[in-house]
């Protein structure tokens, strides 16, 4: 009966939230203090009530109950622990409740903060927080329940339902049998990691989106909330920049398409709240640093919680069919209706504190950093356009038509191509907005040209410097043979980047060095933590266009074929040769039939390099699944998948190869990045000793504000 | 004679003819390559999202076996998509059509994107107008409570800067 258990913990917690709302609201309106303490409180139990919930379903996974549903459905005896485990996140009912379980853990991590500043933030924040979490709730409880169990009819008939049916009894374990299984193409260690990070991603973004309607409520229109939420901004961004490289990776080792990303409707979903997060991101120092886009950066908030709930309804709903869309089911209305309402609330609210949120400052010129940050914001803007668009056209066209249509890769990679590589462009002058309008002036003082013209003159002069790396870079390609002109462009600016961005590193620490009398290196160090967010960023920077290396690599150099081979035979791509050794089927432990080939590689010259050995597996239920085997170094990848699905047998076995070169830079640019971000968002140790004297100056405005 | 020559000639013309044609036709069977090459660009109805090169399914394996039978007829690769298309509609292509109301799919985007530069522009605009001139404007009727709050404002102000300082 655990599983009831679990299911009175859900309802729990779904009457906890309705309350913490409720008490929120009492508390606010009629500024009682104990109300928002009583809801701060309910809100600070979802994380341990769900935490039970989420146990309870782990337990009934490991312990292999099959009365119950939702285990039946994705686990089976032969499965590992570490899989009957992650398939907690392996269904849909399961999912949900992960969601709001990972979404009680922000919710709950909010209200250990001290609020001593900014009481008048806590009962809204509750409130999103707690609605957020009861609508999650809600579609476990009413729609999609994890803990329903199976039970049989007077007539024997097995069908699942959460509270015993009139005739029925529960059905026994020896009834049942063995479970399904999850798919094949979860059975990953890539299962352990994507998903729970892609989720982080998704809910953390709801805790700045609460903090803004706070915001927006109780008419504290400064930057307060963008402060407070900073760290959390760029927690929530970093768990989705890593959910959504994990599943690039995922996808190029076992989907066998020798890719990693094929613009799958799922992929974009996760992809749109990234891009309205990262322009806000950006856009938000603006508003730190001038009081300037205090509108814009409402609407960017919005627009990211409204695309985070927009992301899990398309992977949820099966509203689009694609690779991903493993789980399907009926709770797409109330998703549609939950993100249209909460659209429509935060869109109002911002209109009726339109006024209130005026700009402060002014823009200097055209080569000012705002006006670098809103061309950044627009390319990012731009980017969404079209990937929204390509998601949604093809459900416009079946609904206003009746006919459906695809829209694949050609239509993204034109699209969205050319403004990822001004973002590039953008992304290399980015450090010369570090400098300030200021700087530039004195630069630009001595001509008396127009004020543009003296900012794109005092620009040159700065650029010329890392430009020359650049040029010789693109001299080079062109000597190599390419003639390619978008990768030309594209691997120019990367090194156009690259050398503005460590040129920039240099400067300062050289400057410091000799300053301080420091080493370099212990200048550089010093320089990075006192302006954390800068250097960061920069840091950033350089790992975007590493994984720009990548792609441009993947994208524009990759060559494939295909060929069915008898041992012996071999094959040439891009200088390799690959030779067909043997083939091998052999049962693996837990019951899947390998079926494994051999392939001898040898380069230009003859030497041989190593072995690859691609195979595919066929589960006990039949479902097939194929694992390229691969040879990864700095300079390439070749990647051979095992064509099963044309037909295998000795004599003849069909091969595919692709030639990747560049593709593992994407990866270490990623590191890089994660890295970046560890040092933008690592906590200041200085930071506790402000709020004494803060309070002091604060207090004095607290009554009226 | 003459006629028997210009029969002659026709004939070996056109036998000429004919086996060049031939040999153009069917150099040989079509490679893997080839089909990959023509089925990248098709998506079967069923397996949405994947395209038809890398399918596992066996329905997209027919797919295959059809466009290898086309290619071994002499048909070009535009002529095995027109194919697909009349067989099961736009949707086997890998993007809409360029025809008739599937360019309002094309232009959309754009028209959004013009909207965004548009909107972009005006902001740097109204955003280089000086802010005092604004400002006087909505200064004029100072009455003492406004200025009391402009005081208190500003100083809350250098208490926000003094704390951004610090943070």
């Amino acid at each position: 009966m655990f599983a009831d258990f679990g299911f009175g913990v859900l309802v729990i917690t779904f009457l906890l939230s309705l309350y913490g709302i409720s008490a929120a609201l009492i508390g606010h309106f009629k500024k009682k203090q104990a109300w928002v303490e009583s809801a701060r409180l309910s809100m600070l139990l979802t994380f341990p009530l769900l935490t039970l919930g989420a146990l309870t379903l782990i337990y009934l996974l490991v312990t292999n109950d099959f009365t119950v549903k939702f285990v039946y459905d994705v686990i089976s005896f032969d499965m590992p622990l570490y899989l009957k485990i992650t398939a907690l996140w392996g269904g849909q009912s399961g999912s949900l409740l992960f969601w709001s379980w990972l979404m009680a853990a922000f919710a709950t991590a909010v209200t250990l903060r001290k609020w001593d500043r900014d009481r008048e933030f806590l009962p809204w924040v509750v409130i999103v927080s707690c609605v957020t979490i009861a609508f999650f709730l809600g579609l476990n409880i009413f729609f999609e329940n994890p803990f329903a169990h199976f039970w049989v009819s007077v007539s024997g008939e097995i069908f699942p339902a959460t509270f015993q049916p009139a005739n029925a009894r529960l059905v026994t374990l020896d009834e049942i049998g063995n479970g399904t299984g999850l798919n094949p193409l979860l059975r990953h260690p890539g299962m352990i990691i994507h998903p729970p990070m892609l989720y982080l991603g998704f809910v953390a973004f709801v805790i700045p989106f609460a903090f803004a309607l706070a915001a927006l409520v109780t008419g504290r229109t400064d930057d307060r909330w963008i402060r407070l939420t900073r760290r959390w901004t760029l927690i929530a961004w970093l768990f989705l920049s890593l959910g959504l490289v994990l599943g690039g990776r995922w996808a190029y080792d076992v989907l066998g398409w020798g890719g990693y990303w094929g613009w799958d409707p799922v992929e974009i979903a996760a992809f749109m709240p990234w891009l309205t997060g990262t322009a806000f991101l950006h856009s938000v120092m603006i508003q730190e640093k001038r009081g300037m886009l205090k509108h814009w950066n409402m609407i960017l908030i919005i627009l990211t919680y409204a695309l985070v709930i927009f992301g899990t309804f398309l992977t949820r709903s099966g509203v689009l069919s694609s690779v991903h869309a493993f789980a399907q089911s009926a709770i797409g209305p109330s998703f549609f209706i939950f993100i249209g309402v909460t659209f429509v609330i935060s869109v109002a609210l911002l209109i009726y504190r339109w006024a209130e949120l005026k700009s402060e400052g002014q823009m200097q010129s055209m080569f000012s950093r705002e006006a670098l940050f809103l061309l950044n914001n627009l390319l990012f803007m731009g980017i969404l356009v079209v990937c929204f668009w390509g998601v949604i056209s093809p459900l416009i066209s079946e609904l206003l038509t009746n006919q459906k249509v695809t829209v694949g890769p050609p239509y993204y990679e034109r699209a969205a191509g050319p403004l990822f590589g001004a973002l590039l462009l953008l992304m290399g002058i980015a450090p010369l907005s570090a400098w300030g309008h200021t700087t530039l002036k004195n630069l630009a003082a001595q001509s008396n040209l127009q004020l543009e013209k003296r900012y794109a003159l005092a620009i040159a002069r700065l650029l010329w410097k890392p430009a020359v790396p650049a040029l010789l870079v693109l001299i080079g390609l062109f000597a190599s043979g390419i003639r390619d002109i978008y990768a030309l462009i594209g691997l120019t600016l990367a090194a156009l980047t690259t050398s503005i961005t460590a040129y920039e590193f240099w400067r300062a620490a050289r400057a410091r060095s000799r300053a301080q009398q420091e080493n370099f290196f212990v200048a550089l160090w010093r320089l990075a933590g006192r302006n954390r967010r800068r250097y960061g960023g920069y840091t950033i920077h350089l790992g975007v266009v590493l994984m720009a290396l990548g792609i441009i690599g993947i994208e524009m150099f990759q060559t494939q074929t295909q060929k069915s081979m008898a041992v012996g035979e071999n094959i040439q791509i891009s200088g390799y040769t690959l030779r067909y050794d043997s083939l091998a089927q052999f049962p693996s432990e837990d019951g899947r039939q390998v079926t494994r080939a051999v392939l001898s590689v040898f380069d230009k010259n003859g030497a041989l390099l190593g072995e690859l050995h691609p195979r595919y597996d066929v589960y006990p239920s039949g479902e097939p699944m194929t694992i390229p085997g691969v040879r990864s170094t700095l300079a390439d990848d070749l990647y051979v998948v095992l064509v099963n699905w044309e037909g295998v047998s000795e004599q003849t076995t069909p091969f595919k190869i692709y030639h990747n070169p560049l593709v593992n830079w994407l990866w270490l640019g990623a590191f890089v990045f994660i890295f970046g971000t560890l040092i933008a968002a690592w906590p200041d140790e200085e930071r506790e000793t402000i709020p004494a004297q803060a309070r002091s100056t604060q207090a004095a405005f607290q009554p009226g504000d | 004679m003459k006629k028997l020559f210009s029969i002659l000639l026709f004939v070996t013309l056109f036998a000429a003819a004919w086996t060049s044609k031939a040999a153009a036709q069917d150099p040989q069977p079509p490679s893997d390559d080839d089909v990959n090459r023509v089925a990248r660009q098709l998506f079967c109805p069923v397996c949405e999202n994947t395209p038809l090169d890398v399918c596992p399914t066996e329905a997209c394996r027919q797919w295959r076996a059809l466009i290898r039978e086309k290619l071994a007829a002499g048909w070009s690769d535009e002529q095995i998509k027109q194919y697909f298309v009349e067989q099961y509609g736009a949707r086997v292509l890998s993007e809409p059509p360029r025809q008739g109301w599937y360019w309002a799919f094309y232009l959309i985007p754009v028209v959004l994107l013009l909207l965004g530069v548009y909107i972009l522009y005006r902001a740097f605009t109204s955003m280089r107008q000086p802010l005092s001139e604004s400002a006087q404007v909505e200064a004029a009727p100072e009455s003492p409570a406004a200025v009391e709050t402009q005081g208190q404002q500003d100083y809350l102000r250098r208490v926000e800067e003094e704390l951004k300082k610090r943070n």
